[in-house]
């Protein structure tokens, strides 16, 4: 598997200012060299939110940062971003110039934490680490630097109360309905979840709330896993895995069980009442229209492939198979360069995929080689690809219908739009063949 | 003395080539003296904002063309405007009826090991594979604040890749932290191709280089009718035209911010005449345009025959559109020269712009002509402008000011600066393409999508009313410059 990158579907250790800028007023403070920031906003992006874009302050490092340091001009910047942005909390990142030159960017930012002010850093130099990996090191240095010290009653555990780990920010362009889906959800079930990030959280208040947590909830292959692991070891707050996005009517229904069975707080029967009356609903469409999906004589897709992070895979997976009746293809693709300890389990997830069918897997970072294996599959049956935007011409070459899930989408706008769910998985169905109808003139 | 050396690997950055700077206020007719008189200070900003870097805008120039493939020799993270400009190639690609290409742009994928070991053998490996997955005719490396810390010898790599595999693989050396001015990338990437593709002339031609983005098509009426042929450089030309663009008749360039290095280049190294007369922007600049083009090109009565015809035709509507916009104030923000540009076609339509926040300023091209300053040609014809600003691209300064002049229209140049007009209930506009607003016609097109954006002000009313603001009421009282200061001499740097 080569190391080297064409068509990158995810950005540096610094591309976790996104995850920064979907905390509600919240704003980074980036240490890096002076196009970094724009590069990421460019890739995870999609609308500059309440302080990123053009609004993130930067110390834009020159050449003389870099011989002399940067850690005057960091100070400088600070100082500056405390006066001019209106904002809960302040993260300070570093980029590949600030790392390598060694600033101690940790005694800059202490000197303002001294003087109480809301402010967190972490290195986040490009070359360290990607954004999946780097999401858990930003909520660490919340956790360790802010929450911490400020939340109001750490000891007290609330009954119900639970953190919800389940979308990397901007990298899943879809975490603003995800996340919305999931905590209505949860909701449903009778927790109070903390969702964290997005229009649906509370913003910093929320986190300070965080070590109350009866218990956390992590959805999600494998980023977010090192941040339960943490409030486990720092707060005793047990934690919930459930490795991928529950899409659809079998594993929403599946996840919600095995939550209810995991807090002890939660009244069973009425969590099971809401789960079947969702599922009533979800299925109700299902019934309604398998006739479209049995019946459709000119063409619909009866394979795909998925060219999408482990989270989303194994979701998307299963779901097609299991409640829409598409086929993967014999290989399927990991785009999110998955840490080694954690691709056993994966790999298992699509050996059973359903009861009686399995897929493999291949984890590659490269598009440009996903591509070329893919066109030499040449399906014989219509295709869809759910991949980003790189996967335009593939798409057309090969005759399949693309959905773009991945970053980056591009070709287009997300709002509040998300696939996990009950809700999501609706949504999904109408995504899917509102592109293959679209294809019939 | 000429400015072009391409004996050395990199171009120097333009703080140092030209003394040009990103911190001024004033007035426009200042920094102009400034500038002729040798004075220029620069400012610089005790809080910043995050900008652009030169290794985008070498990126967005070498991207485009046709038959190379790109080697981005940097972490993941640098190559996050790959998508974006593969987006602009195939969007140009549509527009010039070719068929559609992915952009073939490979990233080495520089990892924390490397920073310690030295990552060349992972470029080699990469430029390897780029060349057996597109089979290029070219190979651009464009480097990064990580490989030039770590003093990676990209040519040495490129030099020996160039041996081995019969293409030119040419350095680009562009890392962000070496200048703040960000168009020094335009400059990387030019060098590079003067340097490692341009051949030298074998003969002239009756082309014209057009140094630009990805623009409409403007030119090719004008010159044919003069018997030339428009030679658009460098998006979407191919690697054996760039070979010979040292045989043209001239070289045109769409924005000296760009084009200033190419230009020169051309001239100085193979004797390209470049045109340098001030922009093609509003009637005095269009005319002394046209007439420069007329003597370079030796077509001066072709030209006052099609000067007399577009003022014919262009005249009498500009009229109806000076009734309708006189009186109407507004702001801009734009690149320099662009900028400057702008400026002269508001002032044209009787549009009174209350100020500019311009992102950088070259007190003299590499040309080294007078008469192609544009600023200097804008206020000696239009009048001074009062609240001149340079400033690379800092939101915060911009909202501050708009906030308090509160201009009838704002208009934008480079995204992510048109939300900060919109929220404030101001209409906003941006044009994407440079040559909309080019010569006679350009100005009726800006004044039609002027009007358009004056009357439609339903979006960012209701807008302004339900968003947030991130900057706090104490900012918003602030002098503007608050954060502009130092002074320093550009000599310093």
């Amino acid at each position: 598997m080569s190391k080297l990158i064409e068509q990158p579907r995810y950005s540096c250790a610094l591309g976790v200012q996104q995850t920064v800028i979907a905390i509600q007023r919240a704003v980074p403070i980036v240490h890096a060299g002076p196009g970094c920031s724009t590069k990421i906003h460019g890739l995870l992006g999609q609308g500059e939110g309440y302080a990123g874009g053009s609004t993130i302050p930067c110390t834009n490092s020159s050449e003389s940062e870099v011989v002399f340091g940067g850690e005057k001009k960091l100070k400088g910047v600070i100082d500056g971003a405390f006066k001019v942005i209106d904002a809960d909390l302040y993260v300070v990142l570093t980029g590949c110039t600030s790392d390598i030159v060694g600033d101690d960017v940790g005694q800059v930012t202490r000197e303002f934490q001294n003087l109480g002010k809301p402010i967190v850093f972490a290195e986040t130099g490009g070359f360290k680490s990607n954004n999946y990996v780097s999401h858990d090191l930003i909520i660490k240095a919340i956790v360790d630097q802010y929450v911490d010290r400020y939340a109001p009653a750490k000891g007290e555990v609330i009954p119900g109360l639970v953190n919800v780990f389940a979308s990397v920010p901007y990298q899943d362009p879809y975490w603003i309905g995800n996340l919305q889906e999931i905590k209505r959800l949860l909701t449903g079930i009778g927790l109070t979840p903390n969702i964290l990030f997005g229009p649906e959280s509370g913003g910093v208040s929320e986190w300070l709330t965080v070590p109350q947590a009866e218990f956390n909830i992590v959805v999600s292959a494998w980023p977010g896993l090192k941040s339960a692991k943490l409030l486990k070891r720092k707060y005793g707050t047990p934690f919930y895995h459930f490795p991928y996005l529950p899409v659809g009517g079998v594993e929403t229904s599946r996840f919600l069980r095995e939550v209810a069975a995991f807090g002890a707080s939660i009244d069973r029967e009425k969590a099971e009442k809401f789960i079947t009356d969702e599922e009533r609903k979800f299925y109700t469409h299902i019934e309604r229209t398998a006739d479209f999906m049995l019946e459709f004589r000119y063409g619909i897709p009866r394979v795909f492939y998925t060219i999408l992070d482990a989270t989303y895979a194994v979701g998307f997976s299963k779901y097609l198979l299991n409640e829409l009746g598409i086929i993967p293809a014999e290989v399927q693709y990991i785009i999110d360069d998955t840490p080694e300890q954690y691709r056993e389990g994966i790999r298992e997830q699509f050996r059973r995929i359903s009861d009686r069918r399995s897929a493999n897997v291949e984890f590659s970072v490269d598009g440009g080689e996903i591509q070329e294996n893919i066109r030499k599959t040449n399906p014989k049956q219509r295709a869809l690809i759910l991949g980003s935007g790189w996967e335009r011409d593939l798409a057309v070459d090969i005759g399949a219908d693309l959905l773009p899930v991945s970053v980056p989408i591009t070709y287009r706008l997300v709002l509040n739009c998300g696939y996990a769910g009950y809700n999501g998985g609706l949504r999904l169905i109408e995504d899917i063949y509102d592109r293959v109808l679209g294809t019939y003139r | 003395m000429p400015k072009v050396n391409l004996n050395l690997t990199e171009v120097p950055i333009r703080e140092k080539r030209l003394g040009s700077i990103t911190g001024f206020a004033g007035t426009a007719g200042d920094l102009v003296n400034c500038s002729n008189s040798g004075c220029l200070k620069d400012g610089t900003r005790s809080f910043s904002q995050c900008m652009g870097c030169s290794s985008g805008n070498a990126f967005c120039q070498l991207s485009m063309i046709r038959d190379a493939a790109m080697v981005n020799h940097a972490p993941v993270g640098c190559a996050g405007d790959f998508f974006g400009f593969n987006f602009v190639y195939r969007v140009g690609q549509m527009e010039r009826d070719l068929p559609p290409a992915i952009g073939r742009y490979f990233n080495t994928n520089i990892e924390e090991m490397d920073t310690v070991f030295g990552a060349l053998s992972k470029l080699e490996k990469t430029i390897r594979l780029a060349y057996d997955r597109v089979k290029p005719n070219a190979i651009f490396v464009t480097t990064s604040c990580a490989s030039g810390i770590i003093g990676e010898d990209v040519e040495s790599v490129t030099d020996r890749m160039t041996n081995e595999l019969g293409i030119p693989v040419v350095n680009c050396v562009c890392e962000g932290f070496r200048s703040k001015i960000w168009t020094s990338g335009f400059d990387a990437a030019y060098h590079s191709i003067v340097r490692k593709i341009v051949k030298p002339p074998q003969k002239r031609t009756n082309k014209v280089n057009i140094i630009n983005f990805w623009g409409s098509d403007v030119f090719s009426k004008l010159l044919n009718r003069l018997g030339y042929e428009a030679n658009y450089v460098v998006p979407f030309s191919t690697v054996s035209q760039l070979e010979t663009i040292s045989e043209a008749a001239a070289t045109i360039q769409i924005c000296p911010t760009l084009g200033t290095y190419m230009g020169a280049a051309l001239e100085q190294v193979y004797g390209v005449p470049e045109i340098k007369a001030p922009m093609a922007y509003g009637i005095a600049g269009t005319d002394a345009w046209m007439r420069e083009l007329g003597r370079v090109l030796d077509r001066e009565d072709e030209i006052e025959e099609i000067i007399r015809e577009e003022r014919a035709a262009v005249l009498p509507k500009l009229e109806e559109y000076r009734a309708k916009l006189t009186g109407t104030t507004c702001y801009l923000t734009a690149g320099s020269a662009h900028g400057h540009a702008l400026i002269a076609l508001l002032r044209e339509l009787g549009i009174e712009v209350q100020g500019a926040a311009i992102f950088h300023h070259d007190p003299i091209y590499d040309n080294e002509s007078t008469a192609a300053d544009m600023l200097d040609h804008t206020v000696k014809t239009y009048g001074d402008i009062k609240g001149y600003n340079v400033c690379n691209k800092q939101a915060y300064e911009l909202v501050n000011i708009l906030n308090r002049v509160r201009p009838d229209l704002m208009i934008a140049r480079h995204g992510g600066m048109t939300l900060w007009g919109a929220k404030l209930g101001i209409p906003t506009l941006l044009i994407g393409d440079e040559h909309f607003s080019w010569g006679y016609q350009g100005l009726l097109n800006y004044a039609e999508r002027i009007l358009e954006t004056l009357d439609n002000r339903e979006f960012v009313t209701n807008l302004a009313k339900h968003s947030s603001m991130p900057y706090t009421k104490w900012w918003l009282e602030q002098d503007p410059y608050t954060f502009l200061g130092g002074n320093t001499h550009v000599e310093a740097y």
